[in-house]
């Protein structure tokens, strides 16, 4: 069919069964915008800046497992878009960012709101183009989705001209991708897996360590599978939380600087770390000499560079996991006892015992952990539960009781501040019944603070629980410990009205100090289903512990002081 | 762990910003460049990126499947059994001695390429590493400027 490349663009993002785009207008996009005003084959929404137009793709992509689309415009759209371009590639997430360019003939000039995207974006793209011919864009269109979204997934940026989207072009969306320089995931090999396999049945203390792969390839339940059938204990990194789920016994918790005590020692103690879909990011391994010291290493892991990067590996496993979680199911069943990790399990049930994770609770303020655990209470499993960056991230992260994948969605590569709300909107574009609970501070909410209005606009009521401890906790805290108190910065005293912020969107806030106030602004903020701030009076010093300082050694962490010494005894 | 030299031959779509993908992630991660060279090659629509750098084994491991990620990156080949050769020209001045300067480069299977009025060109190409020592060597006849190639490199 002959139409324009802004056609293009819009039949493509059908023919790769877009639903939602999240996005920003300006000059060098502009035709495609118009062609979106002429279709209605998916919905835009318009965010009120292009980073959270980017998160919120983002965020959708990693509640329901699909690619999310964002567009923006040249120069500062692009831009402003970069953050949410790094934060995909961190955490490996498969987005196609459109994004306009100044017309050819501009190019290389310092055109208005010219600036070279595809250099910029390079380090934080999996992949990205320049369009540089009408005849080339839908191959091109075609291949980013394939790119994002095969493999080890990861954001794609498509930068177009203003010309091509203006000229015309015949029109044929391929149905396949020709890209042989491009490698896909070999499937894993069968000797690898069966050398794991017989260290696994050879190993006293082997611990399953789950990372973020786990939840990209869908294998929660097969690892559930696996721990149950081995009677394996598991640890999980803040990327893994929901693989597998909070009541079930196999699961130690989340382990890594402000992992518990549990999780961190089984680390340290473990003769078989069996890593899937983890890449030993130093916020989990601390001290990497001291890291599994006494483990021999099965790295599984779709990309091939993630293995042997930081640590040496006995049995390393190219693969996707859950392909490579089956094979191990079906080359243990009937050859492992599972009695035969009993003892360690119960060294284990020990550690538990003795530093579960736990906080001191205060019937004069309210604690976050509090917030949190009541919060899971009170909404439990069918929530998805976004958050920013800091203590109140770590503290969603130690006490929610995640129960399924794709339930806790975060920034953990790239820690951005700012990506919670907009990340919300995307997950409740996702999943419109599910309740989101943006889990926030007050120094994150600030930014992308804009985007509630959009929540307010399209209806999208994104519930953000602040936990307010006037200061940039996480930041404070640190200088609490190795700065000697010297708040450098981070006191935030001098607060806006969050109650009439969001009020002046359209939103509801609500003030909370008491833990009545609580329970009832959230039944009030779910039942009128508005986007709403519900901003809390918390503990102004509370730390996150354990803490693990960076690069230190994990079986040496700051614990909260109440421990339950007569439990650690048998 | 000890540093080693290597060479990476890298086959790469005939692309724009190919290079600046290979030189990004080399400078972005931290990886050394000591030489690099690029060319098409002949009678197909890829062409040959050929890099000399250094490190630790993990890195050049890391360098390896980094590289191998990239997208219009065909096939990344580093191991030791490679011919490879460098080249050089040195500009001297005509005040020095022709006839030594001849004998030098001949002795690195090079020649004289130019002679001016007051200079002359010589250039060898050879072995990296007689490269090297042929640079060492016509330091004493006062060259004015020496123009190195990168390595290319062949597998054996
Ligand atoms: C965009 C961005 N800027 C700076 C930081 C560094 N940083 C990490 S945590 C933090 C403090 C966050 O404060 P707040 O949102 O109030 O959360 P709290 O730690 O108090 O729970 C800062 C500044 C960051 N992660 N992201």
């Amino acid at each position: 069919m002959n139409m324009n490349g802004a056609q293009m663009v819009c039949e493509a993002l059908v023919a790769e069964g877009v639903k939602t785009v999240f996005g920003y207008p300006g000059g060098a996009i502009m035709n495609v915008y118009d062609a979106i005003y002429k279709q209605d084959g998916f919905e835009h929404i318009l965010n009120r800046h292009e980073q959270a137009s980017v998160h919120a793709a983002d965020g959708y992509a990693r509640a329901n497992g699909e690619v999310g689309v964002a567009m923006v415009t040249s120069g500062p759209g692009f831009t402003n878009a970069v953050t949410g371009l790094a934060t995909a590639y961190m955490d490996s997430i498969p987005l196609v960012v459109i994004s306009g360019q100044v017309p050819q003939f501009l190019l290389g000039t310092d055109g208005f709101q010219e600036i070279d995207a595809v250099g910029i974006s390079r380090p934080c793209t999996k992949h990205n183009y320049l369009v540089r011919s009408i005849d080339d864009l839908p191959r091109i269109l075609k291949e980013a989705f394939h790119i994002a979204r095969t493999g080890r997934p990861g954001p794609v940026l498509v930068d177009i001209p203003k010309d091509i989207t203006a000229e015309m072009g015949d029109f044929v969306y391929p149905d396949e991708v020709d890209i042989p320089s491009y490698l896909t995931v070999p499937k894993a090999k069968e000797e690898d897996v069966s050398a794991a396999v017989e260290a696994i049945l050879k190993a006293k203390k082997p611990l399953l360590y789950l990372g973020g792969g786990v939840i990209l390839s869908n294998a929660s339940d097969s690892i559930r599978e696996l721990a149950a059938l081995s009677q394996i204990p598991t640890v999980e990194t803040l990327m893994a939380l929901g693989a597998m789920g909070a009541k079930n016994p196999l699961r130690l918790g989340m382990l890594g600087m402000h992992g518990n005590y549990a999780s961190n020692m089984a680390m340290s103690e473990t003769d078989l770390i069996i890593s899937l879909g983890a890449r030993f990011d130093d916020r989990v391994t601390g001290k990497l000499s001291e890291f599994g010291k006494y483990a021999k290493i099965v790295h599984v892991d779709i990309d091939p560079a993630n293995i042997g990067k930081l640590v040496n590996v006995d049995y390393p496993i190219v693969g996707d996991v859950k392909e490579v979680v089956e094979m191990m199911i079906s080359g243990l069943t009937g050859k492992v006892d599972p009695e035969q990790y009993t003892d360690w399990r119960e060294i284990l049930a020990r550690y538990d015992a003795l530093y579960p994770q736990s906080f001191e609770d205060s019937d004069e303020v309210i604690k976050p952990q509090w917030v949190i655990e009541r919060l899971g209470e009170l909404v439990g499993e069918q929530a998805i539960i976004t958050s920013d960056v800091g203590q109140h991230q770590m503290w969603a992260a130690q006490h929610f009781p995640f129960d399924r994948p794709r339930q806790w969605i975060n920034s953990g590569g790239l820690g951005t501040m700012g990506f919670g709300l907009p990340a919300g909107i995307g997950a409740k574009k996702a999943f419109p019944d599910k309740t989101v609970i943006n889990v926030t501070g007050d120094g994150s909410i600030l930014m992308n603070m804009q985007e509630l209005i959009t929540a307010s606009e399209y209806k999208i009521p994104v519930i953000n629980v602040i936990l307010n401890n006037h200061f940039l906790g996480m930041v404070r805290q640190w200088q609490t410990f190795f700065y000697e108190g010297r708040y450098a910065e981070t006191d935030l005293t001098f607060q806006p009205n969050y109650k009439a912020l969001a009020e002046s969107c359209h939103g509801i806030g609500y003030d909370v100090t008491t833990k009545e106030e609580f329970d009832a602004a959230l039944k009030d903020a779910i039942e009128k289903d508005k986007v709403a701030f519900i901003n809390i009076q918390v503990a102004r010093f509370e730390d996150v512990l354990p803490m693990v300082p960076a690069n230190g050694a994990l079986n040496n962490m700051m614990l909260p002081k109440i421990a339950n010494p007569d439990k650690g005894e048998k | 762990m000890t540093e080693v030299r290597r060479v990476i031959s890298i086959v790469v779509e005939n692309e724009s910003s190919v290079l600046s993908r290979i030189s990004g992630l080399f400078s972005g991660r931290g990886y050394n460049i000591e030489t690099l060279t690029v060319a098409p090659i002949p009678g197909s629509k890829r062409s040959r990126v050929t890099i000399e750098t250094r490190g630790d084994e993990r890195t050049i491991v890391q360098i390896t499947k980094q590289l191998n990620k990239l997208i219009p990156v065909y096939e990344v080949i580093e191991h030791s059994e490679m011919v490879e050769k460098e080249m050089v020209l040195v500009k001297f001045p005509l005040t020095e001695s022709l006839a030594d300067i001849e004998v030098l480069c001949e002795a690195y299977n090079g020649t004289i390429v130019n002679v001016g009025l007051d200079m002359c060109i010589g250039m060898v190409a050879d072995e990296p590493s007689r490269v090297k020592h042929f640079i060492e060597a016509v330091g004493r006849y006062n060259p004015i400027e020496i123009v190195r190639g990168g390595v290319v490199a062949i597998e054996r």
